[in-house]
């Protein structure tokens, strides 16, 4: 296990360091101009000229990446030009918002996907697991931008339930979240299903049923418990997934998180921001799958991590 | 038997605790962030004027950068900038001149190259400190130096010993002279008689050193200044909140108690927050799918501010790019554009344009036609320089709506006289990029990309875009036009005191402009500001021609 983590964590520390050489390159070889983007159309040739000299921008490429991961080797992710606040301070403060998010989508995936789908097994082939079908399908098709806005029409607007955007307490959670959240119940519904399935066919299910246990008694303690195996791992992949998922979401709620932040850089041209987040966003998504494999062998005596 | 089960308790506690987790993390959300109830409580408290205050609420979907008057150089950050500072001079409600932080206006030499400032005395910053000529000072030198990154210091690359100071040849800038305590002077390399323009500008806005110098670079964050507001709490990507300058030296404003700006707000949810009376005013324009609506509903009558706005947004014809050298195709462009399909496309937010000047700039051509609508012409005069069968082409055009449907529409007038024309659509980023590279691109939309005033006067619609030195990389002609014998003129013309014999060359320059057709100036723009009928003020306190919001001078029934 131990020799495993460490081999994971040096492929993690190269992945991270080619998406940053990549990206580097990549906002350098763009045809836009950092510094006339920070200095606005009206700035004058000569003041933009300044700009770019202070900001260093006038270097070759690899100079300035070689100063770049300098800093960042000292924990220094740079200063944004557009929010003009270091990039570190920028995304801590936002993390927050958008880690809350990703939860609260997963736990409405959860919520909602896992019963609709233990229900749609336990009665398949009825009108229940058509309905559950469609409910599916419909979340799945729904875009977000789209779903988000009617959301905010319906239940903030016209029944005046919720607020209408911004981040605050519950209230101000729940329609991004089922926002975010909705599209997944589909997946997790057929997931449910299908493992479901798979474990009511199984011998110890027949066993407790032969047992003469009580019908609900042997979905609660050997059905669904069994069945949520591939769910748990379906909820950690969730996690990285929904760090780009939920921009849209950001985006129209007017949530303060790090999806909204990025694209506003990008649309920017704000180096050290964009290479902030994307960095930032690498580490959290490379992380994340470490963990989910360590708690899908931590689950499933049968995975074993071999080093 | 026992391994299993303890195995299988383990697997148990370990989604149960998941589980939990996430509840909690969903449902104690809020204390993650560091936003938590304050904010929230000081804008409802407000809002339901508690305390017998009057809140004014906007709401942006970008968010605000900086308040340091030295950097933001936006339309989001400079109303706002104008909430905390002064300059010492302003604007009247239109374009003229008037004293800020100064008593009075400035004394001028005859040939416009020393400036004498004098002083309001007993101003104080916000800190409690009477303001003085060495807060001027520092604060013209502050944009100056390099080490600011100040995207204005070219405004005052004029003063003497600018040049020197940053290229660190000298220590400080030999032209800003401070005489007394309340009085400074300007001595300028070469006549300007718009420096006192240039000295009404945000990159103006008079900032005390000590604050500069605690805050370092977070000054942006904890603004200082003079100004009618005070910057109370700023929770970034959420909202800042502005509370009123007890102390302000102007009386009788401002009328608000508290200014809110919520930012992050797409257009489309902010309308509903203002038809919902969450806010009083959108930042941004209305979404052109919903302005058909708001404007035929009579109850959005007395929720509509419409202002003219010192904009011209116009195709930029690449005279360095075949067949745009001969200017007969290029007066043909100027023939083939359907102008008044633009506005209908544009929800009436905007006015046909015939010149380069908006009406509100002084110098604006009243007696000038322009060039006609004539698609027969147009062809006639392909045909004259030698494109009989027209030829293709290309423009490149920003990527927001509506911008590609007014290039669509081009697309169809120049198709008629045989003209085929490629979109491109871009982000802003490489559209600027492309236009500012020398041959790169052969037509330019500006719309969502136009240049907006600095300064009411009709320089700063020549030099910055028409003049020699911006037909340089990464400069805003993108006509890439110079012609050497107009811009003599125009420099001769900034130094002119004469105001209407000065007024009277402009004309002349930008008539010849036109007759060389560098531009197809298409449209003026329009403001069409949604705003709550509580809010109230004149129409130039929504949408001043130099400050945009007047926020000081705003109020609510």
């Amino acid at each position: 296990m131990a020799t495993y983590l460490v081999r994971r964590l040096l492929m993690a520390l190269t992945v991270i360091a080619g998406i940053s050489v990549v990206t580097f390159a990549m906002i350098y070889f763009l045809p836009t101009d950092p510094a006339r983007m920070y200095a606005g159309p009206n700035a004058s040739v000569e003041a933009v000229a300044r700009i770019r000299h202070q900001m260093g921008l006038d270097q070759p490429l690899w100079v300035q990446y070689g100063r770049y991961v300098e800093r960042v080797l000292q924990g220094d992710l740079g200063y944004s030009y557009k929010l003009q606040m270091p990039v570190t301070q920028a995304i801590l403060s936002r993390l927050p918002y958008t880690l809350e998010l990703i939860f609260a989508a997963i736990f409405v995936e959860l919520a909602l996907g896992v019963p609709l789908g233990v229900l749609a097994a336990l009665r398949k082939n009825t009108w229940v697991d058509g309905l559950s079908t469609l409910a599916a399908l419909v979340g799945v098709s729904s875009p977000p931008f789209w779903l988000g806005l009617l959301f905010l029409y319906v239940f903030a607007f016209k029944l005046g339930w919720f607020p209408l955007g911004g981040a605050g307490g519950l209230s101000h959670l729940i329609l991004p979240a089922l926002t975010a959240g909705l599209g997944g119940v589909g997946w997790y519904a057929r997931m449910a299903r299908s493992s479901t399935l798979n474990v009511l066919d199984a011998d110890y299910v027949r066993t407790a049923r032969a047992k003469g246990l009580p019908g609900w008694i042997v979905v609660v303690r050997h059905v669904v418990r069994n069945a949520l195996n591939p769910i748990v791992t379906m909820a950690g992949q969730d996690i990285p997934w929904f760090v780009g998922g939920v921009v849209v979401v950001e985006m129209v709620f007017g949530w303060p998180g790090i999806g909204r932040m990025a694209v506003e850089a990008i649309l920017m041209d704000d180096v050290p921001l964009i290479m902030g987040t994307v960095t930032f966003t690498a580490v959290l998504v490379v992380l994340s799958s470490i963990l989910v494999d360590v708690v899908q062998a931590l689950l499933d005596p049968r995975i074993r991590l071999n080093a | 038997m026992a391994e299993v089960a303890r195995r299988n308790g383990l697997k148990w506690l370990l989604a149960a605790l998941s589980l939990a987790a996430l509840v909690l993390t969903a449902c104690g959300g809020s204390s993650l962030g560091p936003a938590s109830e304050t904010g929230q409580a000081s804008e409802s408290g407000a809002g339901g004027g508690a305390a017998g205050g009057k809140t004014m609420t906007i709401a942006y979907k970008d968010d605000l950068a900086t308040l340091d008057p030295a950097i933001g150089y936006d339309w989001t950050n400079w109303p706002a900038e104008k909430m905390v500072f002064d300059a010492l001079l302003d604007y009247d409600d239109t374009t003229n001149l008037v004293p800020g932080l100064a008593e009075s206006m400035p004394e001028v030499s005859p040939d416009a190259t020393t400036w004498t400032f004098h002083l309001r005395k007993g101003v104080k910053f916000q800190n409690g400190r009477e303001v003085t000529a060495d807060d001027v000072a520092y604060t013209i030198t502050r944009v100056l130096d390099p080490k600011t990154k100040s995207p204005g210091s070219g405004f005052y690359t004029g003063i003497e010993g600018a040049q020197d100071f940053i290229d660190g040849k000298a220590s400080s800038v030999s032209g800003i002279q401070v005489l007394d305590k309340y009085t400074i002077r300007f001595k300028l390399s070469s006549p300007d008689v718009t420096f006192g323009n240039k000295m009404a500008l945000n990159f103006a806005f008079v900032v005390p050193k000590e604050e500069v110098q605690k805050w370092g670079d977070d000054f942006g964050h904890h603004p200082v200044g003079t100004g009618p507001f005070i910057l109370k709490e700023w929770t970034p990507g959420q909202r800042l909140v502005f509370e009123k300058n007890p102390n302000y030296f102007k009386p009788g404003v401002p009328k608000l108690d508290q200014v809110v700006i919520r930012v992050g707000v797409e257009p489309s949810v902010a309308l509903l927050q203002l038809e919902k009376g969450e806010i009083d005013m959108m930042g941004d324009p209305i979404p052109t799918a919903e302005l058909a609506r708001v404007l035929n509903d009579p109850a959005w009558k007395d929720r509509i501010t419409r202002a003219p706005q010192v904009s011209t947004i116009y195709i930029a014809i690449n005279t360095r790019v075949k067949p745009f050298t001969d200017v007969r195709v290029r007066q043909a462009l100027n023939m083939a554009i359907d102008k008044e399909r633009i506005i209908k496309l544009l929800g009436g937010q905007g006015t046909v344009a015939n010149q380069i000047l908006p009406p509100l700039m002084p110098g604006y051509d009243k007696d000038y036609q322009g060039y006609p609508y004539d698609p027969e012409r147009a062809k006639q005069l392909l045909k004259e320089a030698g494109y009989p069968n027209g030829f293709e082409t290309t423009m490149e055009c920003l990527d927001v709506d509506p911008q590609p449907k007014l290039c669509e529409s081009f697309q169809q007038d120049l198709a008629k006289i045989g003209i085929k024309l490629n979109i491109k659509t871009l982000e802003a980023g490489t559209v600027i990029a492309d236009a500012g590279t020398e041959g790169k691109v052969p037509l330019v939309w500006s719309g969502g990309l136009a240049w907006i005033q600095d300064y009411p006067d009709p320089d700063d619609f020549y030099s910055p875009i028409l003049g020699c030195g911006s037909a340089v990389p990464g400069g805003w002609n993108w006509a890439w036009y110079c012609n050497k014998e107009i811009d003599a003129k125009a420099k001769q013309a900034v130094g002119m005191t004469d105001r209407e014999a000065r007024l009277q060359v402009y004309k002349e320059i930008f008539r010849k402009l036109m007759d060389e057709a560098v531009w197809v100036p298409v449209y003026n723009g329009q403001y069409i500001i949604a705003h709550s009928e509580k809010l109230v003020g004149g129409v130039d306190d929504f949408a001043h021609p130099e400050h945009t919001i007047r926020y000081e001078n705003l109020d609510k029934k």
